[in-house]
């Protein structure tokens, strides 16, 4: 049933993880929060770029990222 | 001649990090009192750990862990045998706990007294103490604000749009403007999140929220003789996220004797609550009429700005206060000529939306000449973390005019080279050759492209 293209959720800055919301295995809509960051004592919200299903989840809280790590892996719901 | 009463310090813990650091490391250095640095495990090969006599490890990379840990840091103060404690602005620098355990331990907090920094940590008690001692305050709640209900009752009586605000916050954070009433609940729940979260006390008081306004701030200086001063205002009514990004003094458009009397209301509500050591008394200016803000018990991240306006070196003052002596300068020798502006050089990318730029720094080249001071906590090759906050370095430009500082500012910034991270550096140029600088129009909420067309066709 599934078959959608992969998408990675690039952190897009350096940052630490505080919080992970997204869970493997989990449908989420595109623009749901998939992890929030903080960097420079700003948090920022990164969210998902398309509706799937949650595949994989990298991003680990208290973690350190770079601006290319991927949080989490979104397969897309097959148009 | 009898020198000066006083206990001499001969060694000081410096407990920050970046650019302040090295700041009051410098006034140290002047002073022939040896200094003593901290520093995280993300800031091992930071500048400021090379540039105090000794630094000492403070292990943990995120603040909490380290800058932010009282106790670790008092062992490194009796370890390295210091007399005093600088904090610097931010971390520990407003903590009263931390003034009092430094006190209890017999090291001296440079600083002012910690029931000063208590009464005006409490926003709401801050205001109480003002309108007591005659000095305007924005009209709103009479204290804690604690329901929807009441919300809805002070927003009536003083009008929107209002602001909530967090009762321990500031520098932008636990604060949320309602335009409407329904906007009331969401600005009520965020400000008192945003409270409990940055500042661990959730409660809120309101404000009306000023149109048309300027922030204006005095910069004073007290000691235990009972003298009180000011060295003039400073306006820093440019901002992004209700935080400065350039600051300047004299204050635009203010009279001669509009700025004596809100440089004196500064004093009086210094005065007010017993201040010593160097302090900000933060307002806004709307309609003509001062309103007294916050006041900040430490140094600022702008006080080079009036240091390089009135010559008076703030971090010493607070030094000589805090060793006991009398202040050095006397109200009638503070001389205000010329005009000096901040810029503030962020890791950031104006660009998008002000998001922090981490990195190595790859190529540094900071701007000098006539009229231009840079305190930098970088250099290149520095790694630039995400655990602390933007500021990389400021400059400063003073001129015999507003419009001659600003030039200088401008060749400064264009001289100014910085690669490996994004900066604020693009924005400031186009926003200080811009119109809305020229006729220092306020910005609370400054964003790259919305400003208006260059002031060359004046």
């Amino acid at each position: 049933v599934s078959g959608g293209a992969r998408v990675d959720v690039p952190a897009g800055l350096a940052a630490t993880v505080l919080s992970v919301a997204a869970a493997e295995g989990q449908r989420c809509e595109e623009g749901d929060v998939i992890a929030v960051l903080e960097a420079m004592k700003l948090e920022i919200e990164v969210t998902a770029p398309v509706s799937g299903t949650v595949v994989s989840v990298p991003a680990q809280p208290g973690t350190l990222v770079g601006e290319s790590d991927v949080l989490a892996v979104v397969e897309e719901d097959a148009g | 001649m009898t020198p000066p009463p006083g206990r001499d310090f001969s060694k000081v813990l410096v407990a920050n990090r970046g650019e302040i650091a090295i700041r009051v490391c410098r006034a140290l250095r002047e002073l022939g009192i040896a200094s003593v640095g901290i520093a995280s495990e993300a800031d091992r090969d930071a500048l400021h750990a090379a540039y105090a006599d000794e630094c000492h490890s403070l292990g943990g990379r995120l603040p909490s862990e380290s800058y932010l840990d009282i106790e670790k840091i008092l062992a490194i103060c009796v370890d390295a045998g210091v007399d005093a404690v600088h904090p610097g602005y931010g971390f520990l620098a407003e903590n009263a706990d931390f003034a009092d355990a430094c006190r209890q331990r017999g090291i001296v907090f440079i600083g002012p007294p910690a029931e000063a920094i208590r009464a005006m940590g409490s926003k709401v008690e801050a205001r109480a103490i003002m309108l007591a001692a005659g000095v305007p305050v924005v009209p709103g709640s009479d204290g804690y604000v604690e329901s929807l209900d009441e919300a809805r009752s002070v927003a009536a009586a003083v009008g929107f749009p209002i602001a909530v605000k967090a009762a321990a916050g500031g520098g932008g954070m636990g604060f949320r403007v309602a335009e409407t009433d329904e906007q009331l609940p969401d600005a009520l729940a965020a400000a008192a999140r945003e409270g409990e979260k940055f500042f661990g006390d959730g409660r809120v008081y309101i404000e009306r929220y000023l149109g048309e306004r300027r922030h204006v701030e005095v910069q004073v200086l007290g000691d235990e003789h009972g003298n009180v001063i000011h060295l003039g205002e400073r306006d820093c009514s440019t901002q992004r996220r209700h935080q400065k990004i350039i600051e300047e003094a004299p204050a635009p458009g203010l009279s001669v004797e509009r700025r004596e009397e809100i440089c004196a209301l500064a004093v009086r509500a210094a005065r007010a609550v017993g201040y010593v050591s160097a302090g900000t008394v933060e307002g806004l200016l709307s309609g003509g009429e001062f309103y007294f803000l916050e006041m900040n018990t430490r140094l600022q991240v702008e006080h080079a700005v009036t240091e390089e306006l009135t010559g008076v070196d703030i971090v010493k003052e607070q030094l000589a206060v805090a060793m006991g002596r009398p202040l050095s300068v006397r109200q009638q020798d503070v001389a205000i000529r010329g005009a000096a502006i901040e810029c503030r050089v962020n890791a950031e990318r104006a660009e998008r939306g002000f998001l922090p730029s981490c990195g190595t720094i790859t190529r540094y080249r900071p701007p000098a000449g006539p009229g231009v001071r840079v305190d930098s906590g970088v250099d290149e090759g520095t790694v630039v973390t995400p655990y602390y906050d933007s500021l990389l370095a400021k400059v400063v430009a003073t001129g015999s005019s507003r419009e001659e500082a600003t030039q200088r500012m401008l060749r400064a910034l264009g001289e100014f080279e910085i690669e490996g991270v994004g900066t604020l550096i693009p924005l400031h140029r186009q926003y200080l050759a811009s119109q809305q600088w020229a006729a220092a129009v306020p910005s609370a909420d400054l964003a790259l492209g919305a400003v208006v067309a260059p002031a060359q066709e004046r």
